[in-house]
C-alpha cells in the first residue's frame, strides 16, 4: 500500500502568521449548543417508516425552518396581533408557497410533502399556516387551474416568491356555510365587469396585492382577479379577534368596481370551481392541525414529567394524567395515518371532497381536544403565553369554523353514506 | 475551485438513544439519522466558497445504504455530485480505514480543497480528516472557523483554547477540519430537493476495493452514571460569588 509512509514533512510548508486573543471569545451565533429545543417529532406508531427519503427531507427543511425562524417570532406576533411579514420572503425562497403546484417557479411537491410542510408550520402557529394555505391553495391554485396564460405569467412567479400576497374572497356577511347564496354581483358593461358587494372574514385581505373574488353573474358564479388599487375596491381589517391573531383578517368592499375582462378567471365556472380550491386547502388543514396537536401533546408530556405534586411524584406518574397523555398520542397517531392515507389518495388522483371532509373534520376536532386536555394538564401555567397551548387552542377554534365547519363536513360525509343531503 | 466535502451520517442528536441488548452499540430500531453536525458546517463552508469563487463541490460519504439520504441532502443544498462508499450496515471503522476509503474516492479527483467536520458526533475520533491529509500528502489544519482563499493558498482561523485563535497560511491542496457553528446553515429548499434527483451519485462498494479495513472493536456502550454532588462554598460574599461564577463558567459551563 502506498500509504505506508504516514507522514511526509515536505508538504508542511505553512506558516503560522499570528495568534490573537480577543477580549471576549468571538460571538458565535450559530453555535450548536444555542440551538435550543429542536423538535424531535412525535411518532409513536413509526409512521415515519411509511415516508420516503424525499418526504423526510422536505419535512426536515420545514421543521428546521420552523424551529429557527418561526417559533422565535410567533408568540410576540400573536400578542401584538401582528402578521410576521418578514417570514413571507423566506417561505417563498424555501418553496413553501404553492409547493405542490407545477411550473412558474413552483417545486411540484407531492400532496404528502405539502402536508408535512403544513404540519410543521402549524406546529408553530395556525395563523402562519393559514397564510401559506391561502396563498398556495386558494390563490395560486385557482390561477393555475382556471386562469389564462397571461394571468399565470403575471401572478404565479410573484406569488410563489412571496413578492405578492393574495387573498380569497368567498364568504359574505350573510353567507358563510352556504356560500352559493352569495350576493356579490358582477355585471358585464362595455366589455368590462362591474363588481358590487362585500366579502368578509378574508385572510390576508388588506395585505393582498391580488384578490380572487367569487361573484354571481347572469351565467352563474364566476371568479375574478381584483388587483389592489382598483377603483371602487377597498378593504378594512377585522379587529378584536381572540383567535388567529398573527394572521390578517379583513373585509373587502366592492362599489362599482371596474374589472377588466381579462381579469376574469376564464375556466372557473360555478360554485364548484371555488369548492375545488377549498378541497386543496382543507387537505392541508387536515395535516396542519396535527402539528398543533403535536406541540400541545409534547408540551404537556414534558411538563407533567417535570412538575411534581403529591409525594414528590411527577404529574405524569398519576394514572389520570397518563390516561390523558395516552388519549392524545393515540388520537395523534390515528390522525397521522388518516392524513397520510388521504394524502396518498390525493397523489394518486383518488381523493374526493368527501374523503377530505373526513380528514379535516376528524383532525381538527382531535387537535382541539388535545389543546384542551394539554391546557388542563398544565394547570395554571396552561393559561400563560409562555406556553403555546392557549394560543393553539384559540387558533383551532377558527380552524374548526373556517374551510367548512365541523357540522358542514359531517353533512358532506352524511350525504356520501346515506345519499340524502341534509343541509337544508 | 474544486472542493470535496466528506460527510458522515450519524444517529440524530435528538433521537431516543438506547443501548442495544448486548451492550455494544445503539438499538437502531427507532433511531433516526442525520448529517454529522460539524460536517454540515463543512458543507456550508464549501458551498459559500463555491458561491464566491465558482467551481465544484463534491460530497463523499463512507457509510451504509441509508447514508445515501445524507448525500442527497447535501446535493439538495447545492453540492454538484456525490460519491458513496457503501459499507455494511453494522460497520464501525477506525479512522485510518475510513481515511483509506476516502482517499480512494478522492485520489482521481485532484481537488484544491477537502473539507471535513472536526469530529463525528457518534465516535468522535477527530482524526479522520488529518489522517486523510497524511495519506494524500496534503497540508492540513483543524478546528477551522474561517477560510480565506488567497492566491493559490489559504489563510484560516483556528480556534484554540481559552478564547485564543490562531491564523495560519497554508498551501493548496489542503484538508481542513471545520468547527461547528461557524456560519448559518442554509436549508435544502424544495427546488433544491427536486434538482438533487438529477445530480449524479457514484456508488462504490467498499468491499470491492480490496482495501485493508480495520474495524474498531467496541467493548461496551453505556450511559454515563449520574451522580449528584453538592458543594457548599464558604468565605466572604465577594469571594463566594467569584468562586460561584468561576464554577458556573468552567465546571458547569452554563455561563
Ligand atoms: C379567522 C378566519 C379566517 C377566514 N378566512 C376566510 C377566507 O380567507 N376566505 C373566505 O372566503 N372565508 C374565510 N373565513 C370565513 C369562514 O369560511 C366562515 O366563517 C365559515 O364558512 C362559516 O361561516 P359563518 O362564520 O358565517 O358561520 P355560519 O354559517 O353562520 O355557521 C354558524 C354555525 O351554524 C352551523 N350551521 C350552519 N349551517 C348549518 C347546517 N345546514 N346544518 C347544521 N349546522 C349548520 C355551523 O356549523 C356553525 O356551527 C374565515 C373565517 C375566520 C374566522
Amino acid at each position: 500500500m502506498d500509504d505506508s509512509h504516514l507522514s511526509s514533512a515536505a508538504h508542511r510548508s505553512f506558516v503560522s502568521d499570528s495568534f490573537a486573543l480577543p477580549k471576549f471569545p468571538d460571538t458565535i451565533e450559530w453555535r450548536t449548543g444555542a440551538k435550543m429545543g429542536r423538535f424531535a417529532g412525535v411518532d409513536y406508531l413509526l409512521v415515519d417508516s411509511l415516508l420516503s427519503e424525499q418526504e423526510l427531507l422536505v419535512r426536515q427543511t420545514a421543521r428546521q425552518f420552523v424551529d429557527d425562524e418561526v417559533l422565535p417570532v410567533v408568540r410576540e406576533a400573536y400578542n401584538q396581533g401582528a402578521f410576521p411579514r418578514k417570514l413571507v420572503s423566506q417561505l417563498g425562497e424555501l418553496g413553501f408557497l404553492g409547493a405542490n403546484l407545477e411550473g412558474y417557479g413552483c417545486a411540484g411537491m407531492s400532496n404528502v410533502e405539502y402536508g408535512l410542510i403544513m404540519q410543521e408550520l402549524e406546529r408553530a402557529d395556525s395563523g402562519v399556516r393559514s397564510f401559506v394555505s391561502v396563498q398556495g391553495a386558494l390563490v395560486m391554485y385557482p390561477i393555475l387551474q382556471y386562469g389564462s396564460d397571461a394571468q399565470k405569467e403575471k401572478w404565479l412567479p410573484r406569488l410563489q416568491s412571496g413578492e405578492a400576497i393574495g387573498c380569497f374572497g368567498l364568504t359574505e356577511p350573510d353567507f358563510g356555510s352556504n356560500p352559493s347564496g352569495m350576493r356579490t354581483r358582477a355585471e358585464k358593461r362595455n366589455g368590462e365587469w362591474l363588481l358590487n358587494g362585500e366579502k368578509t372574514w378574508i385572510t390576508n385581505g388588506s395585505v393582498a396585492e391580488i384578490a380572487v373574488v367569487w361573484a354571481r353573474t347572469s351565467e352563474g358564479i364566476r371568479g375574478f382577479l381584483v388587483e389592489k388599487g382598483t377603483k371602487g375596491y377597498s378593504t378594512s381589517d377585522i379587529h378584536g379577534k381572540l383567535s388567529m391573531r398573527c394572521s390578517v383578517t379583513s373585509s373587502l368592499h366592492f362599489s362599482d368596481c371596474v374589472i377588466p375582462a381579462e381579469n376574469q378567471l376564464p375556466c372557473a365556472k360555478g360554485i364548484k370551481a371555488a369548492l375545488a380550491c377549498l378541497s386543496q386547502a382543507r387537505h392541508g388543514i387536515g395535516w396542519g392541525v396535527i402539528g398543533a396537536a403535536m406541540d400541545c401533546y409534547e408540551t404537556a408530556r414534558t411538563y407533567t414529567l417535570t412538575r411534581k405534586q403529591f409525594d414528590d411524584k411527577p404529574l405524569a406518574g398519576h394514572q389520570l394524567v397518563q390516561e390523558k397523555l395516552v388519549w392524545m398520542i393515540t388520537e395523534i397517531s390515528k390522525a397521522q395515518l388518516l392524513a397520510l392515507h388521504v394524502g396518498r389518495l390525493k397523489d394518486s388522483g383518488k381523493a374526493d371532497a368527501a374523503h377530505i371532509s373526513m380528514l379535516k373534520r376528524n383532525n381538527v376536532a382531535m387537535a382541539l381536544e388535545c389543546a384542551r386536555i394539554s391546557r388542563d394538564l398544565l394547570g395554571a401555567n396552561g393559561i400563560m403565553d409562555e406556553y403555546p397551548i392557549m394560543r393553539h387552542l384559540c387558533n383551532l377554534e377558527t380552524v374548526k369554523t373556517y374551510e367548512g365547519t365541523d357540522h358542514i363536513h359531517a353533512l358532506v360525509i352524511g350525504e356520501r353514506i346515506t345519499g340524502i343531503p341534509a343541509y337544508r | 475551485m474544486k472542493i470535496i466535502v466528506s460527510v458522515k451520517q450519524v444517529p440524530a442528536r435528538d433521537s431516543n438513544l438506547r443501548v442495544a441488548s448486548g451492550g455494544k452499540w445503539l438499538d437502531d430500531s427507532d433511531l433516526s439519522y442525520e448529517i454529522n453536525e460539524p460536517d454540515a458546517f463543512a458543507l456550508e463552508e464549501a458551498l459559500q466558497l463555491k458561491d464566491a469563487q465558482g467551481g465544484e463541490v463534491v460530497v463523499v460519504c463512507a457509510g451504509p445504504e441509508r447514508a445515501g439520504s445524507t448525500i442527497r441532502e447535501a446535493l439538495a443544498k447545492g453540492a454538484d455530485r456525490g460519491i458513496h462508499l457503501v459499507l455494511p450496515e453494522d460497520a464501525v471503522l477506525d479512522a485510518l480505514s475510513t481515511a483509506r476509503l476516502l482517499r480512494h474516492a478522492v485520489k482521481n479527483e485532484a481537488p484544491d480543497l477537502i473539507l471535513t467536520g472536526l469530529q463525528s458526533d457518534d465516535l468522535g475520533y477527530g482524526q479522520t480528516g488529518v489522517v486523510l491529509a497524511e495519506l494524500l500528502g496534503y497540508a492540513h489544519a483543524t478546528i477551522i472557523m474561517q477560510v480565506e482563499v488567497l492566491d493559490g493558498a489559504l489563510r484560516v482561523k483556528r480556534e484554540l483554547e481559552d478564547g485564543w485563535f490562531q491564523y495560519v497560511t497554508l498551501p493548496m491542496p489542503a484538508v481542513l477540519a471545520i468547527q461547528s457553528g461557524i456560519k448559518k446553515l442554509r436549508y435544502a429548499t424544495l427546488m433544491g430537493i427536486k434538482r438533487a434527483k438529477m445530480k449524479p451519485v457514484e456508488t462504490i462498494l467498499a468491499a470491492s476495493l480490496g482495501l485493508e479495513l480495520g474495524r474498531a472493536a467496541i467493548e461496551r456502550v453505556y450511559l454515563p452514571a449520574r451522580s449528584k454532588q453538592s458543594q457548599i462554598l464558604t468565605g466572604a460574599p465577594e469571594q463566594v460569588a467569584a468562586q460561584l461564577v468561576e464554577k458556573l463558567k468552567f465546571e458547569a459551563r452554563v455561563l
